[in-house]
C-alpha cells in the first residue's frame, strides 16, 4: 500500500491504495466519482480520459500512484452548479450523444482540445485530435459538429472560465 | 494485474540501486505499453520503477550539431517542439503520428525504443537517422541497438537515457496504419546525410525494425523516387500476420518508400 496525495475537481484528497491501483479506478471506487467510464480498459476507447495537471489522458493505462502530486479534473468538475460547461452544453444541443457511455471521455477530450490546441480548430483537426475517443452510436458528425460550437462560443471574450 | 511495489525514484543512482535489490525489476516510463501489458498478466515484476522523476531523463536539447531528446520526453512534446520541428521535422511528425493525442500525452522516446515493439514507429526513426541511444552505462549506434522483435541490447537494469539524432539534410517518413491498434502495418523513414541515404523499416520486418539494402543502395545512386522501380524486398525476412501477409507487406514497402521519396520532409499517415 501507499499514499497518494492529489487535488481531484480543486478538492485535496489524501488516500491509502494498492500499488497497482489504476487512476481510472481510484477516481471511481475510492473517490465514488463514477463519471469516469471504463470502456475497453486497453487505451483505446477514450471513455476513461480525464485531464492530468490539465493534459488529456486515459486513466485506465496511468497508476494511481504515478498522479500522486498532480492535479486531476474529471466530467464532475466542469460544470459549476447548475450551469454546465459550455462543451456540456454543445454536446446535449448538436446531439453529440447517444447513449452516453463516451460522453465523459469525448468532453474531457474537447475541453483540453479547446483549451491548448494553439489556434483555431476546423472539422478536419477535431476529426484527426479526438482520433482515441470512440463512440459507437453517433457516427461522431455530432459530437464534432458540437465540439466547433462549443470552441468558438469558448473564443468569444468575457466567457465564463469554467472547468479547469 | 499481479501485485508490485511501486517506485519513484529522483536519481539515476537510486533508480539503478532499486533495480539491483529488487527481486525482479521493471522500469516504467509512459507506461502505454508496459501497464496494457501488466492488465493481461503478460509480466509479474516485483518492484515498478518509475522513472518519471528523474531531471535528467527529460527534454530535448540541440547541442553540438546534433539533437539529444531525453529518454522520458513524451511524444507530445516531441511533435510540439520548435527545435525539433526545425532541424529533423520528419521526427516531429513521426512522434506526432504515434497512438491517438492522449497516447502522445503520456508515451514516451525512451520507453518506445527500449521495448523495440516490431510495429512501433520510433525504431524507424531512430534507425533511420543513425541516432546515437545512451545509456547509464554506454552509448550504442542505433544498428547495434535493435535485436529483435522486443529485444534490444540493453542489459538488465541498463537505462536508456537519451537519444541523440545528427540532423540529416532532408528526412521523410510514411506509413500505413492497422486502422483497428493504430500501430504501423509498414512504415518506412527515409534520411540522407550528405551523399549518405539510409532507410528504415517498422512494422514489417520478422526480426523487427531493419534496413532494406537495396533500397539504400539504389537512392544512394539516384535519389529520387523513380530510383524505387525494380527494388524488391524478399517476404521471407517480413512478418505475416492478421493486419498483412509477408508479400503484401513486401509491395507495401516500396509503395510507402516511394510515397516517403515524392513528399521528402514530410510525414504522411495512411489508413
Amino acid at each position: 500500500m501507499v499514499t497518494v496525495s492529489m487535488v481531484v475537481n480543486g478538492t485535496k484528497v489524501d488516500k491509502e491504495v494498492e500499488d497497482s491501483l489504476l487512476l481510472a479506478y481510484f477516481l471511481r471506487e475510492t473517490l465514488g466519482l463514477t463519471g469516469t467510464h471504463v470502456g475497453c480498459d486497453t487505451t483505446q476507447c477514450g471513455c476513461c480520459v480525464v485531464h492530468l495537471n490539465g493534459i488529456s489522458v486515459k486513466s485506465c493505462t496511468v497508476l494511481a500512484t504515478q498522479a500522486d502530486g498532480a492535479s486531476v479534473t474529471t466530467i464532475e468538475g466542469l460544470a459549476h452548479g447548475a450551469e454546465l460547461h459550455p462543451v456540456q452544453r454543445a454536446f446535449r444541443e448538436c446531439h453529440g450523444l447517444q447513449c452516453g457511455f463516451c460522453t465523459p471521455g469525448m468532453i474531457m477530450a474537447a475541453t483540453e482540445l479547446i483549451d491548448t490546441h494553439p489556434g483555431p480548430l476546423t472539422e478536419e483537426i477535431v476529426r484527426e485530435e479526438m482520433e482515441g475517443n470512440l463512440c459507437r452510436c453517433t457516427g461522431y458528425h455530432n459530437i464534432v459538429k458540437a465540439i466547433l460550437v462549443a470552441a468558438e462560443e469558448m473564443r468569444l471574450p468575457g466567457r465564463a472560465a469554467a472547468g479547469d | 494485474m499481479y501485485p508490485f511495489t511501486y517506485r519513484r525514484p529522483a536519481t539515476l543512482a537510486d533508480a539503478q540501486r532499486l533495480f539491483g535489490d529488487a527481486e525482479n525489476a521493471s522500469f516504467l516510463s509512459g507506461g502505454h505499453t508496459l501497464l496494457p501489458a501488466l492488465k493481461m498478466r503478460l509480466a509479474m515484476p516485483s518492484d515498478l520503477i518509475d522513472l518519471a522523476a528523474i531531471p535528467e531523463l527529460h527534454g530535448i536539447r540541440f547541442e553540438d550539431g546534433a539533437l539529444s531528446i531525453g529518454a522520458t520526453t513524451r511524444h507530445a512534446e516531441v511533435a510540439a517542439s520548435p527545435v525539433v520541428g526545425e532541424r529533423i521535422p520528419a521526427l516531429a511528425g513521426l512522434a506526432g503520428s504515434i497512438g491517438d493525442r492522449h497516447v502522445r500525452h503520456r508515451g514516451t522516446i525512451g520507453g518506445s525504443v527500449a521495448n523495440n515493439d516490431p510495429a512501433a514507429d520510433y525504431p524507424a526513426g531512430v534507425l533511420g537517422l543513425g541516432a546515437t541511444i545512451v545509456t547509464s552505462r554506454r552509448q550504442m549506434t542505433a544498428d547495434d541497438f535493435f535485436v529483435s522483435l522486443y529485444e534490444t541490447a540493453l542489459e538488465p537494469g541498463e537505462i536508456v537515457t537519451r537519444i541523440v539524432f545528427p540532423v540529416p539534410a532532408i528526412a521523410s517518413y510514411a506509413k500505413f496504419r492497422s486502422a483497428a491498434s493504430r500501430y504501423s502495418v509498414a512504415g518506412v523513414f527515409v534520411a540522407r546525410t550528405g551523399s549518405t541515404v539510409r532507410v528504415a523499416v517498422t512494422g514489417a520486418g520478422a526480426q523487427g525494425v531493419f534496413r532494406p539494402a537495396e533500397l539504400e543502395a539504389a537512392l544512394t545512386v539516384d535519389f529520387r523516387p523513380e530510383a524505387i522501380k525494380g527494388c524488391a524486398i524478399d517476404p521471407a525476412t517480413l512478418l505475416s500476420d492478421q493486419n498483412a501477409s509477408a508479400e503484401y507487406r513486401a509491395n507495401l514497402i516500396l509503395v510507402l518508400a516511394r510515397r516517403a521519396m515524392e513528399k521528402l520532409g514530410t510525414i504522411q499517415s495512411f489508413k
